[in-house]
């Protein structure tokens, strides 16, 4: 099983603690599990311009194709002027249609209010359905006052996501086993 | 249809094309050589021949895993070795070919051919040779439209006077040589979406859909589209032709049509586009409202008739060597074609 951990800004670094962690936990819980973290602060990825994601190149090419070859997906994201980070979008964007068919999608979000708390339900779910994605209905919302100094705080959040990793993982055998079990009905 | 050299009296042409790719056979891995592929092309456009089959067509993709860039030299090559069937282009990328140089190719072919050739231009569906052949893709939709405007004035007028953006002017220019009747069939290639068909309408030139899976009556849509937008502009819409082309494979029953086909169709579009085909969506192929033709022949039969009712087409093709087909399962598709699939099609499609 391949999982891509996907931390979504360039901004900040709430987003990157918590992802830190939840790939920290992830390896450490199925040492199998081939795991790579994407932080797109540290990628030159270029705004889509409509092309199949295989022609683009460099960095751009290397997240894109990372992601399209994963089993799974963590995202974590940041709510910017009560929406998901431009960065993110893009990368929605270089993807075709139906990029995460036969994938499973997570999310964990931070924000700097409990106001943000419904954006991923009305803003981020309805884009990883329509790219077909399985996704983990709950998700993990952490707040600024969770952190301190780079370090989350709350017992509480450390609890959530390693409940949300493990969700990813059973969810990720168990929508493959079904799939295959499917396919391998049609007898070809 | 005369004009575009179609006698409906003749009932539905079946044709084939290959986009020319150039993959390795999923099953044992490998890939054949470059050279051993346009060789296996020609010779199936032979045989395709032989087998009565009506048209036949190689495509122009400029990436990895494909052969037949240039797919003009190639066509002449089959030019050379067939006698009666329509040879084409599916499709020339005109956005970024100059109309003067593709014109002067397929004349010369048309008339090496002796009156057989006709191009089908299109955008491309990939974009890398925007990049290779020193184009901007963000001028991806006015490069064609300006490109194939100038292509059907070349193919209308021998003496041309134009200018535009993307071309030096041409101030009273003949392009030669002529085809052998002076003009040749130019059809624009559409994607299954309406959107794309109703610029084919507008132009007034026959439709080239080209499809994947899906219910035929979706496609039906696209073509009720095209036709709608032409007959506005006041074509004549009687006048125009529509040719349907996707997949297809017959073998002794539907699902070893299955078996065989899915591994090159999903391996190959993994290389090609990135995404492989869904096998739930595949196993809905052998339905017989599917548009993708597989199955067993009289399962065939029974879908091309069925679509040939829906859509009033006048030509179906077929494309069965995607992703590495082995020249065996080719030979033995032309051979159920010819002795099986055509004969009931013709019967019940021509005029007695």
């Amino acid at each position: 099983m391949k999982i891509v951990g996907l931390s979504g800004s360039k901004v900040g670094s709430k987003t990157r603690t918590a992802m830190d962690y939840t790939i920290k936990t992830v390896t450490e819980k199925y040492p199998n599990i081939d795991v790579t973290l994407i932080d797109l602060a540290e990628y030159d990825v270029q705004f889509s311009d409509g092309r199949n994601y295989l022609e683009y190149e460099g960095d751009t090419k290397y997240v894109a194709q990372s992601l399209m070859e994963a089993d799974a997906i963590i995202i974590g994201t940041p709510i910017f002027q009560a929406s998901i980070p431009a960065t993110l979008k893009n990368i929605f964007d270089l993807l075709p249609i139906n990029a995460f068919r036969d994938k499973v999608v997570s999310m964990l979000v931070t924000a700097g209010s409990s106001k943000h708390y419904l954006i991923v339900e009305q803003q981020l779910k309805p884009i990883l359905t329509y790219m077909k994605a399985q996704i983990v209905q709950t998700y993990v919302f952490i707040e600024e006052k969770d952190f301190y100094q780079k370090e989350i705080t709350n017992d509480d959040v450390f609890f959530r996501i390693d409940r949300l990793a493990e969700d990813t993982v059973i969810l990720t055998e168990t929508y493959t086993n079904i799939r295959e079990a499917k396919e391998a009905e049609y007898g070809f | 249809m005369e004009k575009y050299r179609i006698d409906e009296s003749k009932g539905l042409e079946f044709g084939i094309y290959t986009l020319g790719d150039h993959l390795p056979n999923p099953l044992t891995g490998e890939r054949i050589s470059a050279e051993q592929r346009i060789h296996e092309i020609i010779e199936y456009a032979k045989l395709a021949e032989q087998a009565g089959i009506d048209f036949f067509s190689v495509g122009e993709s400029h990436q990895e895993y494909f052969a037949t860039q240039a797919h003009a030299v190639v066509l002449s090559a089959i030019a050379q070795a067939t006698e009666k069937m329509k040879i084409a282009s599916s499709s020339t990328i005109i956005s970024t070919s100059d109309p003067v140089r593709v014109y002067e190719n397929f004349a010369t072919l048309d008339l090496i051919s002796k009156g057989r050739a006709e191009i089908i231009a299109g955008r491309a569906s990939r974009v890398g040779l925007y990049e290779l052949l020193g184009y901007n893709l963000r001028d991806y939709e006015a490069l064609f439209e300006e490109k194939f405007d100038l292509l059907l004035k070349i193919n209308e007028e021998e003496v041309v006077n134009w200018s535009g953006e993307f071309r030096a002017p041409l101030n009273n220019a003949k392009v030669l040589p002529r085809p052998q009747n002076g003009s040749m069939p130019i059809w624009r290639a559409v994607g299954g979406s309406p959107a794309s068909a109703i610029k084919a309408g507008y132009a007034g030139v026959p439709m080239f859909m080209a499809h994947l899976g899906g219910p035929a009556s979706i496609f039906k849509r696209t073509i009720d589209a095209y036709r709608e937008a032409a007959g506005r502009r006041g074509f004549d819409t009687s006048k125009l032709p529509v040719a349907t082309a996707g997949f297809f494979y017959a073998a002794e029953t539907s699902q070893q049509a299955l078996k065989d086909l899915y591994p090159h169709i999903n391996e190959g579009m993994k290389k090609t586009n990135g995404q492989g085909f869904p096998k739930q969506h595949f196993a809905q192929g052998v339905d017989p409202h599917n548009i993708m033709n597989i199955g067993s022949p009289q399962e065939i039969i029974e879908k091309i008739l069925y679509q040939y009712e829906l859509f009033g087409h006048q030509r179906y093709i077929a494309q069965i060597d995607f992703g590495g087909m082995p020249f065996d399962k080719l030979m033995k598709n032309i051979e159920l074609i010819g002795t099986d699939i055509l004969p009931a099609i013709k019967k019940y499609t021509a005029n007695k």
